[in-house]
């Protein structure tokens, strides 16, 4: 048993906090967003040539098959920086739906290197956050296929060049890699309140080629995803560690009735319970990514992640809301980092699954999987 | 004791039902129950409309302009008002200054401003907070020096919210330098056009603009706008705060609005082919939150039969705050738990946003200082242990 990073993770984290410091100093928040698309093309830029995007992309798909912690140590920085970056949908879930296809090679390739962006749509209208519901609908058989249907939320997919769909076919659920600007496909775009752009997609009769085999796409979709919710633990991590540590800072500066805020016995403790949550949700962090090391049958895997989904995001919650309510006035300001930090810990709870969601999944994980 | 209404007030009832039913554009709905205010020129036309019928200031006496109804009327007109989906008025000038302007102000005081707030002539803000001075309101340090006929104001204010609006600014400041803090403060109302006033708006968190900081530099404001007695500011200041935690009450009463606004987005999202709302687990939730409303729209009652009755409340206006603001940001995180994914689709790039986007979220968001505005959760607990239960 080891929870120390290695020297080489110890680099990645130091390399994270290096990025995150220099383009995204937590100073000024409001004046870094309105430089958002510039910001946000600096730090990709960094990302590709530090080596991240083909971090997390398998050797046999020409990548440099970086493990789920070495993706721990980069996302924890980029939590506590509070860096809005499409990395997680890009480089980690993506390449794990499509790894080991050679339709996807130059997808792949173009990921690792920063030239092309692509992100996955997984979620439609009536289905919650369940991966398994799916209506998009494709025809076909080789390379020809066509798909229509709709796709809810692409998390961080406003940006992408590509798309990588599930949709049924004969066969069952299956993946499809589409371009964006495909025939056929119309992409509609969201901003959230913490800046990451999504999108929403409508397929009608769009050209698609198949990823992997047909109908077996479900257990790849699920470890996929898995891989990308470990990584947005790691993140929601680092940012509630950041949070915490500022209104620890804030506790000792800020003077009220004569003293300093922090001599309060109800704030002491309130900051101790933050401090709980965060040493909780970092163990359940480590728990997830680390079981996804283990050979785990699929069902226990997704019990775990689950597990610390929901807790995760539970612990986030309470950090960035208490962060928000012991600055006063100041933690609802939009001025100081604080209030931007608890919009990620809101949005991370949402994004692949609700821990309402992960809660059901981790009670009946053989019914909601594969 | 009894839960039950009158003939008269239930005529009164189906009165005031009538009267929302014409008023009340359904463009507010979304709004209004996400607990947002509206723009200010909706919330003057609103006001106009209830001073017109009558109705502009319930809860004033009869003397000054109100409509001189018992508790159990201004129970019946904030439910009616809630159950049609009608905003909250706008309180600032309503339930903070004018009460104190006809409690303690010059008849030349009441005569000019209360009209004005009533017929939605005026618009007020409340200086009040400073940077060092938030939950701890008696250390402000905004002067008011006496030079002739005039009070000279230098200091900066800050959480005035719609300042970038008001006509007028109902301001704490000091007049003299005394061995108690709370003791040399003076209440003083300040045209807005005043020269050597300066506004910077403040960005929070739910990208709406409500708030600002307002710079007072060498601010001439006449003698007469001195409310009550010089240097009694903080007592006037005190009641005020007292009557900020009674709007809650009405606030509380509004809360099924935001319980409806979760429960339609609950019908119109599926999850597993299934309505949201049929979901066991999402139903005992929202169960969960139409409960610990009922307990509190019953708290409240106890309230106004309180006021009705002249009997001292005690702690439970802070009782109040306390549960409102709690169910309030759970209800809303609530809804945004029902939106599913399209949580994250807060605003379109282009095109329209979802179904309830932005004002849900923009709710969730704005629910966060409900918990810190009008005194604190923290101050509020300080406060019924120290005034209640003798701690």
């Amino acid at each position: 048993m080891n929870f120390e990073y290695s020297d080489e993770q110890r680099m990645l984290a130091d390399s994270a906090n290096r990025l995150g410091a220099d383009l995204w100093p937590s100073s000024d928040r409001l004046k870094l967003l309105e430089h958002f698309d510039d910001l946000t093309a600096r730090t990709a830029a960094q990302m590709a040539e530090l080596g991240w995007l083909m971090l997390p992309i398998a050797e046999d798909d020409g990548g440099l098959g970086g493990s789920a912690v070495d993706v721990m140590a980069i996302m924890e920085g980029v939590g506590r920086h509070l860096i809005p970056t499409s990395y997680v949908a890009n480089a980690v879930l993506v390449p794990a739906l499509v790894s080991g296809d050679p339709a996807a090679a130059d997808l792949l390739a173009a990921i690792g290197e920063g030239s092309a962006k692509a992100a996955a749509g997984l979620l439609e209208p009536d289905g919650g956050y369940d991966l398994g519901w799916v209506e998009c609908a494709a025809t076909g058989s080789g390379a020809d296929w066509t798909l229509t249907g709709e796709k809810l939320h692409v998390e961080d997919g406003a940006d992408a060049d590509w798309f990588v769909v599930t949709a049924k076919t004969d066969a069952g659920i299956s993946l499809f890699l589409v371009r964006a600007d495909a025939p056929g496909l119309t992409v509609s775009r969201f901003r959230a309140i913490d800046q990451h752009r999504h999108a929403r997609l409508k397929l009608d009769g769009v050209t698609v080629v198949l990823i992997g085999e047909a109908g077996a796409a479900l257990p790849r979709v699920e470890l996929a995803v898995d891989k990308a919710i470990c990584a947005h633990l790691a993140e929601a991590v680092g940012s509630m560690e950041a949070a915490h540590a500022a209104t620890l800072e804030y506790l000792r500066t800020r003077k009220q009735f004569g003293v300093a805020i922090g001599s309060f016995q109800s704030l002491q403790h309130r900051a101790v319970d933050m401090a709980i949550a965060l040493e909780e949700a970092r163990s359940m962090s480590y728990r997830a990514t680390l079981s996804l090391s283990l050979s785990l049958p699929a069902a226990e895997r997704r019990r775990v992640v689950s597990a610390a989904k929901a807790r995760v995001g539970q612990c986030g919650l309470y950090v960035g809301r208490q962060a928000v309510q012991l600055h006063g006035g100041v933690g609802f300001s939009d001025e100081l980092i604080i209030s931007h930090h608890l919009k990620r810990q809101m949005m991370l709870d949402c994004a692949y699954g609700s821990s309402e969601h992960h809660v059901a999944r981790f009670v009946a994980p053989q019914v909601l999987g594969a | 004791m009894d839960l039950d209404f009158t003939p008269a007030e239930l005529a009164f009832r189906d009165e005031v039902r009538a009267f929302f039913a014409k008023t009340v554009p359904a463009e507010w709905l979304t709004r209004v129950r996400a607990g947002l205010r509206l723009e200010p020129a909706e919330l003057i036309a609103y006001q106009k409309a209830l001073a017109a019928k009558g109705w502009g200031a319930p809860t004033w006496p009869v003397e000054y302009g109100g409509p001189g109804w018992t508790p159990a009327q201004n129970y019946i007109f904030e439910s009616e008002s809630a159950r049609a989906g009608a905003p909250i008025q706008f309180h600032q000038g309503l339930e903070l200054i004018g009460p104190i302007i006809f409690t303690y102000g010059s008849q030349e005081l009441k005569d000019r401003y209360l009209p004005g707030i009533i017929n939605a002539d005026d618009w007020w803000c409340q200086g009040y907070s400073e940077p060092g001075a938030g939950s701890d309101l008696a250390s402000l340090r905004t002067t008011a020096v006496r030079d002739g006929n005039h009070y000279v104001l230098n200091g900066q204010k800050m959480w005035t919210s719609y300042a970038q609006v008001a006509s007028h600014m109902f301001v704490l400041a000091r007049t003299s330098q005394e061995p108690k803090r709370q003791q040399g403060i003076s209440l003083l109302l300040v045209d807005m056009k005043t020269p050597g006033i300066a506004i910077r708006k403040i960005e929070t968190m739910d990208e709406k603009y409500t708030t600002n900081e307002v710079f007072l530099d060498d601010v001439r404001v006449p003698a007469g706008n001195l409310v009550g007695t010089e240097g009694k500011g903080w007592e006037y200041g005190k009641v005020l705060l007292d009557r900020e935690r009674m709007v809650c009450s009405a606030t509380a009463i509004h809360l099924p609005q935001v319980l409806d606004g979760v429960r339609d987005a609950a019908r119109a999202r599926k999850v597993g082919g299934v309505p949201l709302i049929e979901t066991p687990a999402f139903a005992a939730q929202l169960a969960q939150l139409e409960i610990e409303a009922m307990a509190l729209e019953t708290m409240v009652l106890r309230l106004l039969a309180d006021l009705a009755s002249g009997a001292d409340s005690g702690p439970r206006g802070s009782m109040v705050k306390l549960r409102w603001s709690d169910l309030y940001q759970r209800a809303t995180a609530l809804w945004m738990d029902a939106l599913g994914p399209e949580a994250a689709h807060f605003r379109a790039l282009e095109g329209e946003a979802p179904a309830d986007m932005p004002y849900g979220m923009q709710g969730a968001l704005y629910s966060r200082v409900t918990s810190i505005y009008g005194g604190s959760s923290e101050i509020q607990h300080n406060i019924i242990a120290r005034r209640a239960l003798g701690l």
